[in-house]
């Protein structure tokens, strides 16, 4: 009986903080498309993309003043996905989220957090229209779309065109079309000292490091192909096998390193050549003098028919939203022509647009550089969209790392093992 | 002696207090004879039951469901699953490594933290000069955020680090955090270079409660230094002892920055993973918090066995 005050104490605090659950109720959705007003957004922040947001958020604010937006940064955490799966749970996310990984979206569906956009009136129209049959990519397996294309950043190969002519390659047309040209460059590099590595991506463990080797490559050795397509594995193939072999003869001879790199490989001299979206035109531009060929495939495919990694980050509907309407309204201004040319011009990233260099002709003659990179962007790959999407791509980068990274078990062992763990995975189990 | 008496006679007021009122006698059934102790130690209570209890409960009810964070009012099925969970996380490679690594990790730690922190306590107690200065110097690492102190040791151990500058040939091929059977080793002297400081601070409170004259009788008895550590210093601080093996058990067991940030999330190739880190993944990275809840339930029966298996070795007669 002693112990009777304590015990109770216990029980009230338990039952409080029971009571606290969240369980909050999430309003009356057809409501909440209909209705008007101020609404939060959150931007990346990345600056560039930060100066092109508190753009867009002055020019719309101006003509809206009882619809105002309110931008912030997402905040700090480990990465944006998971900032943004708790502020979800939270029930305190933003409406909207220029900055929503296509890998995420289906963690961020099953958690009930997105608004379908075909809720609206001509939703999915907009899309199609605005980004052409890639669209497609980017729908749930239930059809719909909770999440707007916005822009790509197809990754190619940059190399440094100093640390080439060093190594006695020519740094106009450097031998990096097929595999065994990459390799025998990357052995030249290698052994002239020119650099300490030839290449060299994260080699750690995280889910998404695998979009920065494997899959660009992937993507080009089968034409276009997703890891997984209608529920199973696609990369336990005689295409994806050689992809992983490619990469599993450079990490046996050291031409890619397999420790973790703490800085940028790239800019610090110690790797002559790196996997990189068009961002890395303003980022390197000065410091290195470099030049981008695309992704190697087995048989040299031609420049025009080589796919790549998309590396797209997409504007989403959160369900937190009470003034849908207006956030609708925001993500096509956002999306428009003009707001697209505004984002291409200051951060040098892709618009999910259909014949984007038709688009903005003047800003690709004034830039050439960008060309290049504006073709790939229409020959890109996304992630699938599949149940259990992060760990899918867990399950593929552990065998990954085990198999040609540390050369702990043949290729096609470990692909074959992963392909099972994630048609699993990929049914929802 | 004044305090026998005391403990013998009857309080002042006792024999009212003990027959009083009914009500008066309840309240003192429920509240205690103290109820003023009660009313402070209520919200440490309340603390405690927030903030450990109900976490703790939850994550056991979180791992026997099918249970996923979900936004309010999102209406979402979390059906009762048993044991699904728990065969998941066994059957899971990665968890049963990751179970594996953190036992090298204890039996490389906490002997070594436990020792060299009793040494270095016996060394710095006895010290006369620059005694602050030596204490402080052990105890910056503890105050030190691990990601502070960890770029130092990615600058020792890396690949093309002092150490491998210094060893020259000798150096480990694959270096020491891309080596499987090194990475692992590494992160635990890290762990007891950093801690030591605070498990040197509980030994020397200890030794000031070593009575001096049972090192002046031994020496008396022509003991030795080794003896009198032996038969001295080593049974009167024995308490601390248990308190350090258990303290370092448990801070061991949820090891976390240090292979997140050393080895790159547990690399090589999942040799340095740590279960924390693998309920980091599965929870917040994949949106598996039931599998999450199952390994960390599985956790913390793990410390709780091992940590009884240390007091009853370490507190026996």
């Amino acid at each position: 009986m002693k112990r009777t005050l304590p015990a109770l104490l216990l029980t009230a605090a338990l039952v409080v903080t029971a009571g606290c659950d969240g369980s909050g109720g999430g309003g009356d959705a057809a409501e909440a498309n209909a209705a008007r007003g101020p609404i939060d957004i959150w931007l990346s922040n990345n600056q560039e993309e930060l100066a092109w947001g508190k753009a867009m958020v002055e020019a719309w604010n101006a003509q809206h003043a009882d619809q105002k937006i309110t931008a912030q940064e997402i905040p700090a955490g480990t990465s944006s996905e998971e900032v943004i799966g708790a502020a979800i749970t939270a029930g305190n996310a933003p409406c909207l989220i220029f900055n929503t990984a296509p890998a995420a979206v289906p963690q961020f569906q099953k958690q009930g957090g997105l608004v379908a956009l075909d809720s609206f009136d001509g939703g999915a129209a907009y899309i199609n229209e605005r980004t052409g049959g890639t669209a497609e990519q980017y729908k749930s397996p239930d059809g719909k779309f909770y999440q707007l294309p916005w822009k790509s950043n197809p990754v190619m190969i940059f190399y440094n065109k100093t640390v080439f002519a060093k190594a006695g390659l020519d740094p106009e047309r450097p031998p990096l079309a097929t595999y065994d040209e990459f390799l025998t460059t990357a052995r030249k590099i290698k052994s002239s000292g020119a650099a300490p590595a030839a290449i060299y991506p994260a080699p750690t463990s995280e889910f998404f490091q695998s979009w920065f080797d494997f899959y660009p490559l992937f993507a080009a050795e089968t034409g276009g192909k997703q890891l997984v397509d209608q529920g199973k594995a696609q990369f336990d193939s005689p295409e994806g096998q050689r992809v992983a072999e490619f990469w599993k003869t450079l990490y046996a001879e050291g031409l890619a390193p397999k420790e973790k790199y703490n800085g940028d490989s790239f800019a610090d001299g110690k790797a002559a050549m790196a996997i990189v979206g068009p961002w890395a035109i303003s980022v390197y531009g000065s410091k290195v003098k470099w030049g981008a060929v695309p992704v190697p495939t087995s048989t040299a495919k031609p420049a025009d028919q080589i796919r790549t990694f998309s590396d797209a980050k997409n504007v989403a509907m959160y369900s937190a939203c009470k003034n849908r309407a207006t956030a609708w309204d925001v993500m096509r201004f956002a999306t428009s022509k003009e707001q697209d040319g505004a984002l291409l011009a200051k951060t040098g990233q892709m618009p999910l647009r259909t014949d984007l260099a038709a688009a903005y002709p003047d800003h690709f003659a004034k830039n050439p550089a960008y060309q290049a990179f504006a073709d790939q962007a229409a020959r890109t790959v996304e992630v699938p969209n599949v149940p259990n999407s992060v760990a899918v791509w867990q399950a593929f980068r552990d065998a990954y790392s085990e198999s040609v990274i540390f050369g702990k078990k043949p290729v096609p062992d470990a692909l074959g093992a992963a392909a099972d763990k994630v048609d699993q995975l990929a049914t929802g189990s | 002696m004044s305090t026998a008496h005391t403990a013998a006679a009857p309080a002042p007021g006792a024999a009212a207090r003990s027959p009083g009122p009914a009500g008066r006698g309840r309240m003192a059934t429920v509240l205690g004879r103290h109820p003023v102790g009660m009313v402070l130690a209520a919200p440490y209570a309340v603390f405690i039951a927030v903030v450990f209890a109900y976490p703790l409960g939850f994550a056991i009810w979180m791992s026997f469901h099918d249970y996923f964070f979900a936004a309010p009012g999102a209406v979402v099925d979390r059906p009762f699953v048993g044991l699904d969970n728990y065969r998941a996380v066994l059957a899971d490679p990665a968890v049963r490594q990751s179970f594996g690594n953190i036992g090298i990790f204890l039996v490389i730690n906490v002997p070594l933290t436990t020792v060299l922190a009793l040494l270095l306590a016996v060394a710095l107690n006895r010290v006369v000069h620059a005694r602050t200065f030596l204490r402080v110097a052990f105890y910056v690492p503890y105050v030190t955020a691990s990601v502070a102190v960890v770029g130092v040791w990615l600058f020792l151990f890396n690949a093309d680090g002092l150490v491998n500058s210094a060893l020259g040939p000798l150096a480990p091929d694959p270096s020491w955090l891309v080596n499987a059977g090194l990475a692992m080793p590494v992160i635990a002297v890290f762990v007891v270079w950093k801690q030591l400081g605070f498990f040197i601070l509980l030994y020397l409170a200890a030794l000031q409660n070593v009575p001096k004259e049972l090192y002046e009788s031994a020496s008396v008895d022509g003991a030795g230094w080794w003896r009198r550590f032996r038969s001295v210093t080593v049974p009167a601080v024995r308490p601390a002892t248990a308190l350090v093996v258990i303290l370092a058990t448990i801070t061991g067991a949820n090891l976390f920055t240090e292979p997140y940030l050393l080895t790159g999330g547990g690399g090589p190739n999942g040799a340095s993973a740590s279960p924390v880190l693998v309920m980091y993944q599965r929870g917040i990275q994949q949106g598996q918090p039931d599998v999450a809840a199952a390994i960390g339930v599985l956790l913390v029966i793990g410390v709780l066995i091992i940590s009884l298996v240390n007091r009853r070795l370490i507190e026996r007669d």
